[in-house]
């Protein structure tokens, strides 16, 4: 039934005035596989955003597009316009590796380097040359592990690997080597899918937190979590941006049929 | 029937497959030690006879006026001395010669370079000049020969040995003048036509110098062209060609690359043959191949998501490989590395086509003096006829093979001390 909808443009609120990062007719394909069809989306300014739909829809295709992640994949060409703060970043002269520091991204599965705890997190930091001094990468390294609340945890083995941390730490030490290097925009694809309960509880609190001067964009598989942390909710259907509205309209009053069939379980 | 009793049932059934499976497995892995044994038994069995050697210990008179000496340490008198001559003098007197054609017979029972030997004996011991000395004296190879076998059940092997040597033999044998000694130039010297002066110091040395070369040129070559190909190559159909013939190449018989070699590097370049240079550049275009595929290997052995972590905070491609790729990948490619050097320090063919197959007594000191390879110096020694380079054979063998086992277990320890556990 749902196969014969007829997707027109998207529904509820998609653009704002304040835009971090504002999207425009984006077209996204796998060699000649459409992945995502002409997505019109505004990211608010230190707004929470959570990107959720069926498995499949392109939430990743799309979040990856937002920092050129989607470079890496011979095959993935992306069309239309996607600004940060007004700049093309798909512009052939923009250089990828500051736009990177500026838009950060944490996986599904925790990926912290093979080295030391310190290390994984100065590792942004030296490349990009932002501390010249051992004190001030020291600086970095605490705030950035106080930041992402793992510093009691892990402050008296700073030099012990990082892989030998939990799942949750792990994620939480991804965080903090994001935002060693003090990105505008994170963008998350399912941070907590591989996570227990109470690690995603603190993973959230810190979502919370780093809002406050960070903006997120946060793919979930769980609707719970979409409420929790996020003040904008985008709905994906098969490639489409089908409704985008403030959280609590999503969840309470959803617009379009698709996303209330999808809230109220009837697919995922 | 409840589903349980179904699933118990074939469950006997495929308990009896697993073991059937598991003694498959220990066949093959029972024969292949079989193999392994039969092998090491047989050349150790044949070789281990090589590390000692037959003396002969004959009373030698220093008789400085015979010697012309008046002061060992002067050497030119040293020099001039006729040493050879006093070990023929003392032969005879030993046996007592009297007739002229029991001479040569007499002095061919010691090696050529007896009077070398003397020579150095007095120099290392000065205060012997003018006394009488029992001194122990390389025999000559069929002497050894005989001796090594005179236990044997079915009598000792007399090859050219002659009736009047044999009785001075038996002579000698009473009175405990023959001695097995640990053989030293089998480890000092470069190859001889004499047995007993005949070593693999030059052989290994050459080959040493040909897998540095080899080494040298191939690792950084072939762990470049790997990560060009993995990381930065376009997939088109241009790359896809490279990719096809890299694998070709692997498959190549070396001694199409011994010719290539000859033709470029001795044709085209003017290079002199039998040089390590030489021969570690044709290895080297035999081992870029496997080192190029293993290095391949190893860099897409990397998970991607260190790839990604790296990327999505703006590491530029050179650091994600630099800092991240190549340190999770290098054992990888030390052990295809070491792999590959362990293929070419084996290879024959290609050497003998560039010249590395001559009679080497010096040994090289460099990658530009003439050498050969310990291959090559087992091949030379196989086809000699007398016994004793059988013997000699099995111990270079034995040499090559400690050669290898030292390279692969110098593999494992990298392995072991590189690979990141965490
Ligand atoms: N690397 C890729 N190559 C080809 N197709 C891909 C690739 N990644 C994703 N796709 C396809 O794009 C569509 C969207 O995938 P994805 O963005 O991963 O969905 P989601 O994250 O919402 O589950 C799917 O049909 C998927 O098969
Ligand atoms: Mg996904």
């Amino acid at each position: 039934m749902t196969n014969e909808i007829v997707y027109d443009a998207t529904v509820g609120r998609p653009l704002l005035d304040d835009a971090k990062m504002s999207m425009r007719g984006v077209n996204v394909f796998y060699a000649d596989k459409q992945a995502i069809h002409s997505v019109d989306l505004d990211i608010g300014k230190n707004q929470v955003i959570a990107l959720i739909g069926p498995s499949g829809c392109g939430k990743s295709t799309f979040l990856r597009s937002l920092n050129r992640m989607n470079d890496t994949i011979d095959i993935c060409r992306v069309e239309g316009h996607l600004m940060l703060e007004g700049q093309d970043i798909y512009d052939p002269k923009l250089d990828v590796v500051p736009l990177r520091a500026r838009v950060g991204m944490v996986f599904q599965k925790p990926n912290p380097f093979p080295k030391s705890i310190y290390d994984n997190v100065a590792y942004g930091p030296r490349i990009h040359g932002l501390a010249s001094r051992r004190i001030d990468l020291d600086e970095i390294v605490e705030s950035s592990l106080q930041k992402a609340g793992l510093w009691n945890e892990v402050k008296d083995r700073l030099h012990a690997p990082g892989t030998g941390l939990s799942g949750g730490q792990q994620q939480r030490l991804c965080i903090a080597r994001t935002i060693a290097v003090s990105p505008e925009v994170i963008l998350m694809d399912e941070p907590c899918s591989a996570l227990d309960p109470i690690a995603t509880a603190k993973v959230e609190e810190l979502i919370a937190e780093l809002s406050q001067n960070i903006t997120i964009a946060i793919v979930t598989h769980s609707m719970q979590q979409a409420a929790r942390v996020s003040e904008r909710t985008a709905y994906f259907h098969m490639g489409h941006l089908v409704e985008v509205n403030d959280t609590e309209k999503v969840f309470t009053n959803p617009e379009h049929p698709l996303t209330e069939a999808y809230i109220t379980g009837r697919f995922g | 029937m409840k589903t349980i009793d179904l699933v118990n049932k074939n469950l006997a059934k495929r308990y009896r497959k697993e073991k059937l499976f598991r003694a498959y497995g220990l066949a093959s892995i029972g024969f292949g030690l079989l193999c392994l044994v039969l092998l090491f038994s047989d050349i150790i069995g044949k070789g281990y006879k090589a590390f000692v050697q037959t003396n002969i210990q004959i009373e030698v008179n220093f008789d400085a006026g015979y010697l012309g000496i008046t002061d060992t340490t002067n050497t030119e008198q040293m020099f001039a001395a006729n040493f050879e001559g006093l070990v023929k003098k003392s032969l005879r007197e030993m046996f007592l010669i009297k007739k002229r054609s029991d001479k040569r017979l007499a002095y061919s029972l010691v090696s050529t370079d007896s009077g070398y030997q003397l020579h150095d004996l007095l120099v290392a011991n000065p205060a012997w000049l003018g006394t009488t000395k029992k001194v122990w004296l390389l025999a000559d190879d069929d002497l050894d020969t005989y001796y090594k076998s005179v236990d044997n059940l079915n009598g000792a092997f007399t090859g050219r040995m002659q009736e009047q040597q044999l009785v001075w033999i038996k002579n000698l044998l009473d009175n405990d003048a023959l001695q097995l000694q640990f053989n030293m130039n089998f480890f000092n010297l470069g190859d001889s036509t004499e047995p007993e002066l005949a070593g693999i110091r030059a052989a290994l040395m050459g080959s040493l110098f040909t897998l540095m070369v080899t080494m040298v040129l191939s690792f950084p070559v072939g762990v470049a062209a790997a990560i060009y190909l993995e990381e930065y190559a376009p997939r088109n159909r241009f790359t896809d060609i490279i990719e096809v013939n890299i694998n070709n190449l692997a498959a190549v018989p070396s001694i199409i690359f011994g010719l290539l070699g000859a033709a470029i590097f001795l044709g085209f370049f003017g290079m002199h043959r039998s040089l390590p240079l030489v021969g570690g550049l044709v290895l080297t275009l035999m081992t870029l191949p496997t080192i190029i595929i293993t290095s391949r290997a190893a860099i897409k052995a990397v998970p991607p998501s260190i790839r990604e972590a790296a990327m999505s905070i703006g590491a530029s491609k050179m650091q994600v490989v630099l800092h991240h790729v190549l340190p999770l990948a290098m054992p990888g490619m030390l052990t295809g590395a070491i792999i590959g050097l362990a293929q070419a320090l084996g290879e024959t063919a290609p050497l003998l086509l560039i010249g590395m197959v001559a009679f080497i007594v010096d040994i090289p000191s460099g990658v530009t003096d003439p050498a050969t390879a310990l291959p090559v110096q087992i091949y030379l020694w196989s086809d000699r006829p007398e016994r004793s380079f059988a013997e000699l054979t099995s111990a270079a063998i034995m040499v090559l093979l400690g050669v290898l086992i030292v390279m692969n277990a110098l593999a494992v320890l990298l392995r072991k001390k590189l690979e990141r556990r965490w």
